[in-house]
């Protein structure tokens, strides 16, 4: 399958490439790893009349500790977070769920900036940056990742717009993520996280909804006492996710609830 | 609009003019002529496409081929010596059958290639995981598995040779 004709330019700094988004016009895409784009323009759902190839910034794709926060540059591919010491130091979670994402052969390619912009609602790190209060820092702005993920592929980035990093906070206590799914590399059917922070739990869900889902009402119940396992029958409060080809609304809300209970459990 | 890309395909240097839109399999199968890439899924599934681009195995439907201006890709073709000997992982795949109908080989070489590159020493647990981007129709994982851990052993073994070939040179 073959895209529809586009332009193309290779962006060197940010600068230049918010000037090429600028003369382009609002049709023109940013292209990162390209793993979610690309297979949209092979099947024609996305035509973007010029792409803007962001890879070879140099620096864009920088991991790092500074002011206690920790610092991913949008073009750090999944396995660079994976493989990265300063994210297995200080937030572990996130390393984990970077080997969740796709295959080897995805992972080489894929960037955290791509997936939070993507803004698609079986994304993984959408899931993580919500649960964590997370920032995501454009050239224009820093918008807080609650605020960030509007609606299913859909967020405040104006067509000028590119995100530089992501800031999440230090987080090293107990934690994990189970993604639920019928093949190793595919998209979550449901996804859920649990990470221990600040005395409290942090609860995030993918695919349960539109956007990545805080579960504050087992998070609530947690900090009240409540075993995992009760705490985690609130999981699906409020939920009204859409059925898919892989599983009912019900389904969902199903494996909304065991899935926080293994993670809670499963947490180390 | 045409853009110039300069890229090497094992080893050796190429330059076209290719419109933005061409995939990087399209580019290696009808542009430079090597079809043993071969396009299975066309969706970035089934890891048929997989080349490596400057070491890194990648799945050549899912790239440009003007994102790859200035980088190296090995495809299958680049895999055996300039004499015709196999490379290991080609001939592991012979003698442990590692394919039936043979379509989904090229891909699950060159993933394994960048598997073993990163880990010399997989388990066959991380031989699974590693090759999880790969789809093989006909089934034969068991073989593949063994496949890749007869080669594991021939490429360390021919390391470990010529680790001992080198301290005999340096003796003599």
């Amino acid at each position: 399958m073959i895209p529809a004709a586009f332009e193309y330019a290779r962006a060197s700094s940010v600068e230049e490439a918010v000037k090429l988004l600028k003369n382009y016009g609002e049709d023109a895409k940013v292209l990162a790893g390209g793993h979610s784009l690309i297979p949209l323009m092979r099947l024609r759902l996305a035509q973007p009349s010029a792409l803007v190839d962001i890879n070879g910034i140099k620096g864009l794709d920088q991991i790092k500790e500074s002011g206690g926060k920790l610092h991913i540059g949008a073009l750090a591919r999944h396995v660079s977070i994976h493989n990265s010491q300063v994210v297995k130091d200080k937030l572990p979670l996130l390393a984990e769920v970077a080997a969740e994402v796709g295959d080897n052969q995805i992972r080489n390619m894929g960037t955290i900036g791509g997936v939070v912009a993507h803004a698609d609602a079986a994304g993984d790190y959408p899931t993580i940056a919500l649960m964590l209060d997370a920032d995501i820092v454009t050239n224009k702005r820093t918008i807080a990742a609650k605020d960030f993920f509007k609606d299913i592929f859909t967020t405040p980035l104006a067509a000028d717009e590119i995100v530089t990093e992501i800031v999440f906070p230090v987080a090293n206590g107990p934690h994990k993520y189970i993604k639920f799914r019928r093949r190793l590399f595919d998209w979550a059917i449901v996804g859920a996280a649990a990470q221990k922070m600040d005395g409290g739990w942090r609860i995030g869900l993918t695919n349960v909804g539109p956007t990545p889902v805080r579960a504050k009402a087992v998070e609530e119940a947690l900090h009240k006492g409540a075993k995992p396992e009760e705490a985690a029958q609130h999981a699906s409060d409020g939920l009204n996710p859409s059925g898919d080809l892989r599983a009912s609304p019900e389904y969902k809300k199903h494996l909304a609830r065991v899935l926080t209970k293994r993670a809670i459990e499963q947490a180390g | 609009m045409k853009h110039k890309v300069a890229t090497t395909v094992n080893g050796q240097r190429r330059e076209h003019e290719v419109e933005p839109r061409l995939l990087l399999v399209h580019y290696l199968r009808d542009v430079v002529g090597l079809t043993g890439t071969h396009i299975g899924c066309d969706t970035s599934q089934c890891g048929a496409c997989t080349v490596t681009v400057d070491g890194k195995a990648v799945k050549s439907c899912t790239m440009f081929a003007v994102q790859a201006e200035g980088k190296s890709i090995t495809t299958i073709e680049g895999m055996a010596a300039k004499d015709g000997t196999l490379h290991p992982l080609q001939q592991a795949f012979w003698d442990e059958h590692g394919l039936q109908c043979g379509f989904c080989t090229p891909g699950f070489i060159m993933a394994a290639s960048y598997l073993l590159s990163q880990n010399p020493n997989p388990t066959e647990d991380e031989i699974r995981q590693g090759l999880e981007g790969n789809l093989c129709r006909c089934t034969g994982y068991v073989n593949i598995v063994k496949s890749v851990q007869s080669a594991a052993k021939a490429m360390n073994g021919s390391k470990a040779n010529a680790g001992e070939h080198s301290a005999a040179a340096r003796r003599s």
